[in-house]
């Protein structure tokens, strides 16, 4: 707790001096370096969206509630919606569209397709940033820990078993 | 691609727009790119009756990047207001008679009082927070309690498709003959369809002409609405919309931000592209309304009903008789000879509600569904066996026979899969540990609706063999983009790999909104008409080709395999003839006409649900373990699209009758948990693996490749289902959904 305190007294001293007004970002996103003039409210979500024409990221509620908006800053799963973007510089930030290569896709990318685990897609990027991160963290061992750790990602197409089938997959390729 | 083309039709082909989903890439209605877009934020009335006294956006209107604010009062009022008509009907589809900010009168909470214009998002969402509003406010009417002693039974509802009362027989004789009665009252929260994808509108203006991106089911019912509601030519109005993040009903129907979103990009001579919140998506699209159902039925000792009597009650907008039609399926499915079904509204504060995912049937059969196993209950009788002997092969109200069934073979087939025989009918008597063990079993059904007029689609073949096929329609998630190009490939005699369907899109054919679980019937039929056309047009140009090895053949001894037409040993492909006779393509149109005027068969999709629940007896917390539905949706045009739709049908069951509902306070008329926090919906943790059965029946009547649709069908019956085995679990027969813990304590 004590730790915290100070550090953001540190980093406020420097905020202070940007904004209201469009300020300077940096941010690198899938390995490219951008920079923007935004106002520090704006999302990294409406960021990638409405500034850098980078829309997998959906933004199904804004409110962080959906999980649509799911992408990775430095490798961690984070609700692009509840992030303000000017907090990312220095950091990595990757979203679907650089989850592989360009023309490639990920292994989950494919494992979603082959299970069906989606209708309208428009939950798909952030169950896909998920599922990838969920493996990586450790958390996909049994269907049990699959659901718990996958209900930040609402589909209201409902297609769970789908999105279950497609992580096991690539986890027990793994 | 060596493979033969005739079964392209009813492959579990992977769906064309994976790719694109899988990706990021695929583009919905709000990711066009539009240069120069500005950004609307809707404000939203707090109060949910009166008047607009006041309105300051001088606040609002300073702001740095502030466009213009619209209000009632500079708000050019609309051209004529189209009449509510489903939108299958082919024609303008307004969600309600009524358009918001044409005057200062307030109907209910979040209707449209303003809309801020900037040119960014956030500035638009911050202006809008300083638009004051002063109000004269009234005491609004929004619940059952409130409105209940001041009721109608409509003439017509439903858009006026639908009878207000329908009846048959004698129900008083039938219920003074009957040896056991079941009486019950259900009631239901209010439902909200709740897509991921939030609607959103970007109009575009150029000169007089008009280009909308819209989310919506049917971008023809947009032109069409759109086209009255600001009197501009159709020719004028161009609608796209390739992928839709979901609809569920909310975006069947022409909500106002479409025409809103036109009216602001004219007003601020750039593009605008609205969006509506997720708060928003609770106010301004629609819902499944708050009701009550009172269901009567009595029975022979035997087991055969003698008479049924189905009332609802339910809110309806100042200004459109609506209700979801509850009451039609339980008049027509079981063999009864006295009916009596009425609607009941009342005006109220709300919006016009809307179609919302098996709109009627999920809630009707809830109340149907229940009853019966609680007459089962009483009788001592297995509830399949109750259902089996009010197995009816006509419908019960019209008479008539049923275009195909299949429902015993989804009793059958259903109860063998989820392991029902055996099973001890006691309640209360299975337990593992703290948690109480039950299983319950529901019929279900969907009524087969064709469109009202025309369907249209178009087929080119290029002469390098590969081919596009048009339709209008938006695939919102169905599979439609899929499923077609199987039709296509199926009809043109070529691999699927080498079609590719295009959609969403008003330049492209024709097609009613993809609504009732009619799109993959009614759109397959054009297809295959448009594709099956093309090839007979091949085939006859070269029969009668003098260069063809085919020259003189007899058209109907032609067999067109990948691409290849065949007649006995001759073969022309279709590359071939194209370029030798210098054409560089070749292109049909195809029409469907649906049935016009009566058709004499009873159309209905049937299905069986069976589920199985544990319920912990200290907690009252209920957990759906298991779920199997089988069901005998004519042909299935693509396995895996259709189960994936059927599942997910099963799963807004589950979430129908443990989580869904969305709370008025009855002071201020306003819903209380307008989120996707608080207002529950399925999650992962929710979902149990769900086994869909899938009964192919042939159907020659409902349209040319049988096809009866998987949309809706999969929630019907699924949330009695799971009533049901609570009841088994614990002796418990809740009549109120969601069934929540406080119901089992
Ligand atoms: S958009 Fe971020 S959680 Fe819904
Ligand atoms: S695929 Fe539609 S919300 Fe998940």
């Amino acid at each position: 707790m004590s730790a915290r305190g100070p550090a953001l007294t540190e980093r406020g001293a420097a905020l202070e001096e940007r904004g209201p007004g469009p300020v300077r970002v940096r941010l690198s996103v899938n390995g490219t370096e951008h920079t923007l003039d935004i106002e520090p409210r704006v999302s990294l979500l409406d960021a990638l969206r409405e500034r850098l024409d980078l829309t997998g990221a959906k933004k199904g509620c804004d409110q962080g509630t959906c999980g649509a908006c799911t992408v990775w800053v430095d490798g961690r799963r984070v609700l692009a919606c509840l992030t303000l973007a000017m907090t990312c510089e220095g950091r990595e930030v990757t979203t679907v569209e650089g989850l592989a290569g360009e023309g490639e896709l990920h292994e989950m990318q494919r494992a979603f397709i082959a299970e069906d685990a989606f209708q309208c897609g428009f939950c798909t990027p952030g169950q896909i940033m998920s599922a990838v991160a969920l493996i990586e963290e450790g958390h996909a061992g049994n269907d049990a820990e699959i659901k718990e750790w996958m209900s930040g990602n609402i589909c209201r197409c409902a297609a769970y078993p789908h999105i279950r089938a497609a992580i096991r997959a690539v986890r027990d390729r793994a | 691609m060596t493979t033969t083309t005739p079964s392209a039709i009813g492959q579990p082909l992977d769906r064309v727009d994976g790719r694109p989903k899988v990706t990021g890439h695929a583009r919905y209605s709000a990711e066009i790119p539009v240069p120069d877009t500005a950004y609307a934020y809707v404000v939203g009335s707090r109060i949910a009756a009166g008047r607009v006294t006041d309105i300051d956006v001088s606040a609002a209107r300073a702001e740095e990047g502030v466009l213009a604010v619209l209000t009632h009062r500079n708000l050019p009022r609309i051209a004529e207001q189209p009449p509510l008509i489903p939108s299958l009907a082919g024609t303008a589809a307004p969600g309600q008679t009524f358009f918001p900010m044409q005057d200062d009168t307030v109907h209910y909470a979040g209707q449209q009082i303003a809309v801020v214009i900037a040119d960014t998002w956030e500035r638009a969402q911050h202006a809008a927070r300083l638009v004051r509003v002063s109000y004269a406010e009234s005491t609004p009417v929004t619940t059952l309690d409130q409105g209940r002693d001041d009721t109608y039974v409509p003439e017509k509802i439903f858009g006026g498709w639908i009878p207000g009362r329908i009846e048959r027989g004698d129900v008083a004789a039938g219920l003074a003959e009957a040896d056991v009665l079941v009486d019950g009252t259900f009631t239901y929260a209010a439902n909200n369809h709740n897509p991921i994808e939030p609607a959103c509108t970007t109009a575009q203006w150029e000169g007089d002409e008009l280009l909308l991106y819209d989310t919506t089911q049917g971008v023809n019912a947009t032109q069409m609405t759109v086209s009255r509601l600001l009197g501009l030519p159709m020719s004028k109005i161009r609608v796209m919309g390739h992928y839709v993040g979901g609809s569920f009903g909310c975006k069947a129907m022409i909500h106002a931000h479409s025409a809103l979103a036109a009216m602001a990009a004219r007003e601020v001579g750039r593009p605008v592209k609205l969006v509506l919140t997720r708060e928003q998506m609770f106010t301004s699209v629609g819902h499944r309304e708050e009701q009550e159902q009172h269901l009567t039925m009595g029975a022979t000792r035997d087991g055969r009903l003698t008479a049924i009597r189905h009332h609802k009650l339910s809110p309806t907008s100042h200004f459109d008789d609506w209700a979801e039609p509850s009451i039609g399926v339980s008049s027509e499915i079981y063999a009864c000879p006295n009916y009596e079904g009425v609607y009941r509204l009342f005006r109220a504060n709300t919006m016009t509600p809307t179609f919302m995912r098996a709109p009627g049937e999920a809630s009707g059969m809830y109340a149907l569904e229940c009853s019966m196993d609680e007459l089962a209950h009483e009788l001592g009788m297995d509830p399949v066996e109750l259902r089996l002997r009010n197995y009816t092969d006509v419908d019960a109200m019209s008479g008539r026979p049923w275009s195909s069934s299949g429902q015993r073979e989804c009793y059958e087939r259903g109860a063998r899969r989820f392991g029902w025989a055996g099973r001890d009918p006691r309640p209360g008597t299975r337990r593992e540990g703290n948690w109480l063990i039950g299983t319950g079993m529901a019929a279900a059904c969907y009524p087969v609706a064709p469109p009202a007029n025309p369907q249209r689609a178009r087929a080119r073949l290029y002469a390098d063999g590969t081919a596009v096929v048009q339709a209008a329609t938006p695939d919102f998630g169905t599979g439609v983009a899929t499923v077609m190009t199987q039709v296509a490939a199926e009809g043109l005699g070529v691999s699927v790999d080498r079609c590719r369907f295009e959609n969403g899109d008003t330049d492209l054919p024709n097609i009613a909104a993809a609504v009732g679980s009619a799109g993959a019937g009614m759109i397959s039929a054009a297809v295959h008409a448009a594709a099956t056309g093309l090839r007979e047009q091949l085939i006859k140009r070269a029969v009668t080709d003098p260069r063809s090895p085919l020259h003189g053949a007899d058209t109907v001894d032609v067999v067109v395999r990948d691409g290849v037409m065949i007649a006995g040993t001759a073969t022309d492909a279709y590359t071939e003839l194209l370029q030798r006779n210098f054409q560089p393509d070749a292109e049909a149109s195809g029409q469907w006409s649906p049935p016009s005027g009566d058709v004499p068969y009873g159309m209905m999709t049937f299905g069986a649900q069976f589920a199985e629940v544990a319920v912990d007896a200290e907690l009252g917390l209920v957990r759906v373990r298991r779920m199997t539905g089988a069901f005998a949706p004519g042909r299935v045009l693509n396995a895996r699209t259709a189960r994936s739709q059927l599942t997910g049908g099963m799963l807004w069951g589950l979430g129908q009758a443990l989580l869904e509902a969305n709370y008025m306070n009855p002071d201020t008329g306003r819903w209380v948990n307008s989120n996707l926090g608080e207002y529950l919906v399925a999650v992962n943790a929710d979902a149990p693996d769900v086994d869909v059965e899938l009964i192919e029946v042939e159907d020659s009547i409902v349209n040319p490749l049988g096809v009866k649709g998987v949309g809706e069908i999969g929630q019907v019956g699924a949330a009695a289902a799971i009533a049901n085995a609570v009841h088994h679990a614990t002796g418990r027969r809740v009549r109120k959904l969601p069934i929540t813990i406080e119901d089992l304590l």
